[in-house]
């Protein structure tokens, strides 16, 4: 946008329609109804089955993943379950991951992990449902992957010098989940009460969970 | 979790490999940053269907191994200044990947 006069001297600002005001149907909008009504006329899926996957899709949210996390801190067994194959410990917990495999990545107190996908939206949809659109944008997507630590910064996460930051590309079959450091001062919480502190951001690792109050 | 493998993978988890430069048409799963880069196999995932394949209606066979391959920052981006030990973890199907003897480029 022109940074110099009022709106009639610099007419360059956007004029694009806002995503559902139903002008301008982009390729994939068009793409995705026709395919839905094609379904739909040959039979092959009813309106409903549509409508409920998507309210499926809906329902999941960052919880899920919160439950893991907060099992992982009190019950090592399953820690150790959920770091040697995520899938399997999740299935445990009624969590499928559908065709794709979950990693774990456990953070320590030298090490902290940090997920994108540089190529799409790549995201641990089953344990923290749809993702934030900041994760879906080109910045987020091109800057953490090579300047991490700045990312972090602007999320309010400062790190040690000394901690080494692993960035985790979701390039292909996998998902990832960021195991977090139980916060200090948690001893005497039950799990419920630990699950509240799992946020999403901390499951993708720009943040750190909460300190209780 | 490698039980009931129909394919042996090639490259091994330790082994230092690097990713070829290529630049096909079509849909890739491997991010144009990584490519020519060498790194160190952190695991072997399994296999799954080629996503070069997929994406044009076809069944993906030869199904392929898939990596996570593990990369130190300052190897993959000039100028990388912040912690030294830092890495980059990208997920690499095996057709991309090359042993770090062989001669570097366009295998295949």
């Amino acid at each position: 946008m022109s940074d110099t006069g009022g709106h009639d001297a610099g007419h360059d600002h956007d004029h694009s329609p806002p995503p559902d005001s139903g002008e301008g149907l982009g390729h994939y909008n068009v793409m995705e109804i026709a395919v839905r009504e094609l379904l739909i006329e040959k039979g092959i899926l009813e309106p409903d089955q549509i409508r409920a996957a998507v309210e499926a899709m809906d329902s999941r949210s960052p919880e899920g993943g919160a439950r893991v996390v907060a099992k992982a801190w009190v019950d090592p067994e399953f820690k150790a379950q959920l770091l040697e194959d995520g899938t399997a410990a999740c299935a445990s917990l009624g969590v499928e991951m559908g065709p794709t495999r979950l990693v774990v990545v456990e953070d320590t107190p030298e090490v902290h992990n940090v997920l994108v996908c540089t190529l799409c939206s790549c995201y641990p949809r089953m344990l923290l449902g749809l993702p934030p659109d900041w994760y879906k944008s080109r910045e987020y997507r091109s800057r953490v992957v090579r300047e991490p630590r700045a990312v972090l910064r602007e999320f309010g996460t400062e790190l040690p010098d000394d901690v080494t930051v692993r960035v985790h590309d979701s390039t292909a079959d996998m998902r990832y989940l960021v195991l977090p450091l139980r916060p200090a001062g948690t001893e005497g919480m039950s799990e419920a009460e630990l699950a509240a502190l799992v946020t999403r951001d901390c499951m993708i690792g720009v943040t750190l969970p909460g300190v209780p109050a | 979790m490698q039980t009931g493998r129909l394919i042996v993978a090639k490259f091994n988890v330790g082994e230092k490999v690097r990713v070829r430069d290529a630049h096909p048409m079509g849909h890739l799963r491997t991010p144009r940053y990584i490519m020519g880069k060498a790194g160190v196999v952190e695991r072997i995932c399994g296999e799954f269907g080629n996503p070069e394949d997929l994406a044009f209606g076809r069944d993906g066979t030869p199904k392929q191994s898939l990596y996570r391959v593990r990369f130190a920052q300052r190897d993959v981006w000039q100028g990388y200044d912040d912690g030294a030990a830092d890495t980059v973890d990208v997920e690499l199907y095996e057709h991309w990947l090359e042993p770090m003897a062989a001669k570097h480029g366009d295998a295949q």
